[in-house]
C-alpha cells in the first residue's frame, strides 16, 4: 500500500500521461467510428506532450522567462521540453486535419463512417 | 546430416517456409469481413446489399449471435480479445516504467543537463531574447522550426489535393457545394454580426500583440498565428465569403502562404551566401526587453505567424466550402 | 497546488473516458473541446505558459471549428444524397 502511495505522490503527472495514453490507444483500436478513432489519436498526442513537458518541470522554480536580469539556473525550469511541445501541438493540428480530409473523402465514397461498413463495401466491389 | 521429413509437403514448417519466402499468408481468406449478400450483379441487388448492411448497423451487437456470418463474428471476438490483452500489457509496462523514473520536480533528474543550463544562462546574452524558449526554438534551433512549418504547409496541400472543388472546369459540384454552404451557415444573423463586429478587431490585435512580442512574453509565431486565425474565421462566419474576399482572397492568401515560408528560408539562409562565416544574425542581439531586439528572431516570429495563420485559414475554408 | 492539479489529471481522465463512451459525436466532440482547455491550464501549472496559451488557441479553437465543420459537412452530405434519391 504504502509504495502505491508513494508512488502516486512521486509520479502523479506520469501516471495521468500513462492513462491517457492507454485509453486513447484503446479509442483507436475498438472504436468503429473514424472520427473517434481521430480523436483518440490526439487523445494519444496531448499524453505525450504531458509526459515530455513533466520532464521537464522541477519544483520551486519558475517559467523560463527572464526576470530582472538573473540569468541563474537555479531560477528556472528546463526550457527544452517546452520547445520541443510547442512546434508538436501545431503539428498535431495538421496531422488531425488530414485525417478529417481523408474522412470527408470516404464519406463522399462510401456514405458511412463506420470502419467496418466501408471495409465491407470495399470487398463487395472487388468481387 | 538430417533426413528430409516424408511428411513435409503440407507441414507447418513448409508453411511457415512460404511464410516467410512471401508466398503465403495465413490470415488470408480466413479472417477478412465478408460480403454478405448473394453474387448478382445490378442495382436491385446493390439495394439488398445496403439494406442488410444497415441492419447490421442497427443490430451490431446481435450480429453474430445471429450466425449471418460467423467467420466475421469469430474474427471480431479474437480482435477484441487481443486488443485488450495488449492494452493491459501495455499499462502495465508503462507503470512499471514510470515506477523507475526520477521523481516529479527533481532538480537532480539526468535531463535538467548542461544543455538546458547553457540556454538558460547564454540564451539573453548572445540571442537578446526574455523569453528562452522563443530564443531555443527560433535562435538556436531556427533550422528545426523550418521544418516544422514546411510540415504546415505541405499539409495545408495535401487537404488542397483532397477537398478543393474547381469552380471553373466542374461548375456543377460547386454549385452543390455553394447550395450547401448556404443551407447550413444562415446569413445576415444580427446577434452574431453585432458580437463580431466587437470581437473581432480585440482578436486581430490580441494576435499581432502575442506575434510581435514572442520574444518577451509569452508566445510567440506559432499561438499568436493560431489566434488570428480564429478572428479570420469568426468574420468568415458572421459575414460570409462575399465581404471577407474584398481583403482576403485565394490570390492573397496563397501568396502571403507562400512568400513567409521563402522570406524565412532566406532570412535563416542568408550566411550561407555570404561565406558562411557566422551564424549570428546581421542586426545583433540589441537591448534584451525592447521591441526592436533580438536580431532576426522579430521577423522569424512574424513569418511563422503569417505561415499559421494561413494554413489554418484555408482548412477552415476548404472544408467548408472546397475553396477559398 | 497538488490536491489542485490531482483534481485536474482526475478530469482530464473523467473528460478522456466521456469521449469514448458518448454516444453522440457532437457530444465527445464538445467534450473534447473541454479536456484541450483544462489540458492548457495543466501547462500553467507545469510552469510553461508558453504551451498554455498554444494549447487553449490551438487545441480548444482551430482543431475544435475544424472537428465541428467535418461533421457538418458530413451531414451536409447525407442529406443531398437523401434528397437524390427522393427525386429518382
Amino acid at each position: 500500500m504504502d509504495v502505491i502511495i508513494n508512488m502516486l505522490r512521486n509520479h502523479y503527472q506520469d501516471i495521468a500521461a500513462v492513462f491517457l495514453f492507454v485509453i486513447g490507444m484503446t479509442n483507436l483500436l475498438l472504436q468503429q467510428n473514424l472520427i473517434k478513432k481521430i480523436i483518440g489519436l490526439d487523445i494519444m498526442d496531448s499524453a505525450i506532450y504531458l509526459f515530455l513537458a513533466s520532464k521537464g518541470y522541477i519544483a520551486g522554480r519558475t517559467a523560463p522567462i527572464v526576470v530582472d536580469g538573473i540569468t541563474d539556473v537555479e531560477r528556472y525550469i528546463n526550457p527544452i521540453p517546452a520547445g520541443l511541445v510547442l512546434t508538436g501541438i501545431v503539428v498535431s493540428v495538421s496531422v488531425s486535419a488530414l485525417m478529417m480530409a481523408l474522412t470527408i473523402c470516404l464519406y463522399r465514397e462510401y456514405h458511412t463512417l463506420n470502419l467496418d461498413e466501408i471495409m465491407m463495401k470495399i470487398r463487395k466491389e472487388e468481387d | 546430416m538430417s533426413k528430409p521429413n516424408p511428411n513435409y509437403k503440407g507441414s507447418f514448417w513448409e508453411h511457415l517456409a512460404k511464410w516467410l519466402r512471401g508466398e503465403y499468408d495465413p490470415v488470408k481468406g480466413r479472417l477478412e469481413t465478408k460480403a454478405v449478400a448473394k453474387k448478382t450483379a445490378g442495382k436491385e441487388e446493390m439495394q439488398s446489399f445496403d439494406q442488410s448492411i444497415q441492419k447490421i448497423g442497427k443490430y451490431d451487437m446481435r450480429m453474430f449471435e445471429e450466425g449471418i456470418d460467423r467467420q466475421v463474428g469469430r474474427y471480431r471476438v479474437v480482435y477484441r480479445i487481443l486488443s485488450v490483452v495488449t492494452v493491459v500489457f501495455l499499462i502495465s509496462l508503462l507503470l512499471w516504467t514510470v515506477s523507475y523514473m526520477p521523481n516529479f520536480g527533481d532538480p537532480n533528474a539526468p535531463t535538467n543537463n548542461e544543455v538546458s543550463q547553457r540556454y538558460i544562462e547564454k540564451g539573453m546574452e548572445e540571442m537578446g531574447t526574455v523569453n528562452i524558449v522563443t530564443g531555443m526554438i527560433l535562435g538556436y534551433r531556427a533550422f528545426d522550426t523550418f521544418g516544422e512549418t514546411c510540415v504546415l504547409f505541405v499539409a495545408s496541400c495535401c487537404v488542397l489535393f483532397l477537398l478543393r472543388v474547381d469552380r471553373e472546369d466542374d461548375p456543377q459540384s460547386a454549385a452543390v457545394e455553394e447550395m450547401n454552404d448556404r443551407h447550413f451557415e444562415p446569413r445576415n444573423d444580427t446577434i452574431l454580426q453585432k458580437v463580431a463586429n466587437f470581437l473581432v478587431p480585440l482578436i486581430l490585435i490580441f494576435g499581432i500583440y502575442v506575434v510581435l512580442n514572442g520574444h518577451l512574453s509569452p508566445g510567440g509565431g506559432f499561438s499568436g498565428g493560431a489566434i488570428m486565425a480564429s478572428g479570420a474565421i469568426l468574420y468568415l462566419t458572421a459575414y460570409g465569403f462575399k465581404k471577407t474576399h474584398r481583403f482576403l482572397n485565394e490570390k492573397v492568401v496563397d501568396a502571403m502562404k507562400a512568400g513567409a515560408l521563402i522570406l524565412y528560408s532566406f532570412a535563416i539562409t542568408y550566411f550561407l551566401y555570404t561565406g558562411a562565416n557566422q551564424l549570428h544574425s546581421i542586426f545583433g542581439p540589441g537591448t534584451p526587453g525592447n521591441i526592436l531586439s533580438a536580431g532576426l528572431i522579430v521577423f522569424l516570429n512574424i513569418f511563422v505567424g503569417v505561415e499559421v495563420a494561413c494554413t489554418m485559414y484555408t482548412f477552415y475554408t476548404l472544408f467548408r466550402r472546397g475553396g477559398i | 497546488m497538488i490536491t489542485f492539479s490531482m483534481v485536474l489529471i482526475v478530469f482530464l481522465i473523467i473528460c478522456a473516458l466521456g469521449v469514448s463512451f458518448s454516444r453522440d459525436l457532437l457530444i465527445s466532440i464538445a467534450i473534447y473541446m473541454a479536456f484541450s482547455l483544462i489540458m492548457s491550464i495543466n501547462w500553467l501549472i507545469l510552469e510553461s505558459p508558453d504551451l498554455a496559451i498554444t494549447e487553449a488557441a490551438v487545441g480548444a479553437g482551430v482543431t475544435s471549428i475544424l472537428f465541428f465543420i467535418t461533421l457538418k459537412k458530413i451531414h451536409s452530405i447525407r442529406t443531398t444524397a437523401e434528397e437524390e434519391k427522393k427525386d429518382e
